[in-house]
């Protein structure tokens, strides 16, 4: 790929001339760093390390020949014929981040903050993962680079992601078992926190998401926005123009953030990120943030959060691991109150539907949180009619989801049968 | 400013004081206010009452079991502010809220310090309101009458350590060892050394604490520090005694011990 793209400065700070949070990592009022004091100085070097290594070209070259022949860099931009058709309407394209070594879009961010632990000289990793993508591409990147990997997981997504635990410990990781709260990704990320506090001088913190205390946020998005740098030059030789929509799944948010954020200064792209509905939005059912969500701060960041009167966080529920979290990017807080992005969510059952649906028509199994994007994007496709276009960023492949989705169909089944 | 006369008291009496962790609403809200009273009675200097809160990711295990007993009995930041002004008449000791961001951020940081003030709180310490975060937060504080409480760490650089004498009040609360709250067998080996960098910087009163969970413990403390804090031990102690009918008589009478006079019944504490 070309040399990055230029954009326009937010907030003028003296290091980076790019579309970057303001120097105490705000995106308008959303992101900052939330930590406990044993966190501050950690954080702060890691953000002089990583604003280092960001104009480093010997840095780029080395994650760049990484991506190119080891996660299979470019993923191809593919244009449904089925899938639209059925979907009656707009041009439907997918970028196949399904198609990346490991699985899921998650190996980009693991493999550049893997790199930057190296150079920092930490030889011991910390992760969470949720659905087990963010685990399993953080254990192949320390497989790699020869580093210690311990997984923090939620005991309810070892269970519904079983196959997942197995790849990391086969990949040579230390998959650890939290019991506490939840039993899911928010409890998984408290757990490698309180791992990091207390074992900072030699640990690295390898967050899988556009969440967390800045610089996470920021840096996450970089390593991220190889997809939509992909995408953008992909979709204007196959198509010979931007898309009028791009559809994104939302969980924390990275998948959607690295593919907006190539086309952010193209006003007439709509950037659609599609939140995870559960059963539907009644509280503790779902994870739709920007639907039943306010203005909170948890694990670092201020940005929007399933909470109670009290500032309790709410208990969440999603058919997809990787969507079942109560806080969602600080920057996509932001990008909807500028009203530059857009937030919806589809259900467990549309998700379910669009899975199938994928198998069928084009012969690809999408993640479940992949998925709820193919759903949106359906109807998207519908209203824009045929001279539209469609871009779904296919974040992850399924196969990790196949028992859950044959107990959901079984589910369904027996529900339809009484 | 109960805290800044508790703490020339201290200094004038030549001894180290005690200062006490327990989490509001464990093990539920009447026989938490109990045991403040208890804990006043039997000689802690102040009492630091924590918010319960869903995502405790600074707390050992301890902690937040007790956090998720205080929750489940109702316990808030709403609930906390009120045992707080329920049990100030019949307590000396100054009192210090503990809490997580998120809750006071949700009730309003404006409504919050109204309402602490109201109810006869201290002093504030927001456990993920680092300096950098914590600016209006303190100025509110302050026009409210109550003192901001920042933490120190090891990590701590000694310009924030200058930054954090500038802008808190009250006392400073040095953390003795990397990691979360819990009860450890001996203080930190650093935690000397931490304190003796405080002092390079201000003379506000210091207490240290994570860890301590011994009388010999308080006293090695007391020799360089203002006070030691006591959470998790205090807290273990609560949970193990909370089916007896005689709780508060061990909460008083596990004070006294740490305070040097007399010894607990039972099993030494292992945490």
């Amino acid at each position: 790929m070309g040399p990055h793209a230029k954009y326009k400065t937010m907030t003028a700070t003296p290091s980076v001339t790019r579309r970057d949070p303001d120097a105490r990592g705000y995106f308008g009022e959303f992101g900052g760093r939330y930590v406990p004091e044993t966190l501050v100085e950690p954080v702060e070097a890691l953000e002089r390390a990583y604003l280092e290594v960001r104009d480093d070209p010997a840095f780029a070259a080395e994650l760049n020949r990484l991506f190119k022949h080891y996660v299979g860099r470019p993923t191809p931009v593919y244009e449904t014929s089925r899938l639209a058709e059925a979907a009656g309407g707009a041009r439907i394209f997918l970028k196949r981040e399904d198609l990346t070594h490991t699985g899921a879009h998650k190996i980009n961010n693991a493999l550049g903050q893997a790199l930057l632990a190296s150079r920092m000289g930490k030889r011991r990793i910390v992760a969470e993962t949720g659905a087990g993508q963010h685990g399993v591409a953080s254990a192949t990147a320390c497989a790699l680079l020869g580093l210690e990997c311990h997984v923090y997981m939620g005991a309810e997504d070892m269970d519904r992601q079983a196959l997942n635990v197995f790849r990391m410990r086969l990949l040579g990781a230390d998959v650890c078992r939290v019991d506490a709260g939840s039993r899911t990704l928010k409890d998984a990320i408290n757990e490698a926190m309180r791992d990091w506090v207390t074992n900072v001088s030699d640990t690295y913190y390898l967050l899988g998401s556009v969440l967390g205390p800045h610089p996470y946020p920021l840096m996450v998005r970089e390593f991220q926005s190889v997809i939509g740098r992909e995408a953008r030059a992909q979709i204007l030789e196959l198509a010979g123009r931007l898309p009028d929509a791009i559809v994104a799944c939302v969980g924390g948010g990275s998948n959607a953030i690295g593919m907006f954020d190539a086309f952010i200064d193209d006003k007439a792209v709509r950037l659609i990120g599609v939140e995870a509905g559960g059963d539907r939005i009644i509280r503790g059912r779902h994870a739709a943030r920007f639907a039943g969500g306010s203005a909170g701060v948890l694990q670092g960041t201020r940005t929007f959060v399933l909470q109670d009167e009290d500032g309790n966080i709410e208990l969440t529920h999603s058919i997809s691991a990787g969507l079942d979290y109560a806080a969602v990017g600080p920057e996509h807080a932001w990008l909807r109150a500028i009203g530059r992005a857009e937030y919806a969510h589809v259900t467990d059952a549309g998700a379910l539907d669009a899975f199938q649906t994928l198998a069928r028509l084009e012969g690809i199994l999408p993640a479940l949180e992949s998925a709820h994007a193919v759903a949106y994007a359906q109807r998207v496709a519908k209203e824009l009619g045929p001279s539209g276009i469609v871009l779904v960023n296919l974040s992850g492949r399924g196969d990790k989801d196949v028992n859950t989705v044959e107990k959901a169909l079984d589910a369904r089944q027996a529900a339809e049968s009484l | 400013m109960r805290i800044a006369d508790t703490f020339a008291r201290l200094r004038t009496e030549g001894r180290p004081g005690l200062v006490t962790y327990t989490t509001a609403g464990d093990p539920d809200l009447p026989r938490s206010a109990e045991i403040l009273k208890a804990l006043d009675r039997a000689g802690a200097d102040v009492l630091e009452v924590g918010v319960p809160f869903s995502d405790p990711l600074a707390d050992g295990p301890v902690i937040q079991r007790a956090t998720e007993r205080a929750l489940a009995a109702g316990g808030s930041l709403r609930a906390s502010l009120s045992l707080v002004e329920q049990v100030r008449p019949h307590v000396a000791a100054p009192i210090v809220v503990f809490s997580y961001a998120n809750p006071i951020l949700r009730m309003g940081v404006d409504a919050f310090a109204a309402r602490a003030a109201a109810a006869g709180v201290d002093g504030v310490l927001a456990l993920d309101l680092p300096i950098e975060e914590a600016g209006d937060f303190r100025a509110t504080l302050k026009a409210a009458g109550l003192d901001t409480i920042f933490l120190l760490s090891p990590t701590t650089t000694d310009a924030r350590i200058r930054k954090a004498s500038e802008l808190g009040s009250g006392f400073l609360y040095g953390i003795s060892r990397l990691g979360v709250t819990g009860a450890r067998d001996s203080v930190a080996s650093g935690a000397e050394a931490l304190v003796r960098r405080i002092r390079a910087h201000t003379s506000m009163p210091i207490a240290l604490g994570f860890g301590i969970s011994r009388p010999e413990h308080v006293a090695e403390v007391g020799a360089y520090a203002d006070a030691a804090v006591v959470g998790s031990a205090l807290v273990s102690k609560i949970a193990e005694s909370s089916v007896s009918s005689d709780l508060i008589d061990r909460v008083v009478e596990y004070v006294r011990w740490l305070k040097g006079a007399g010894r607990p019944e039972g099993r030494p504490l292992h945490v």
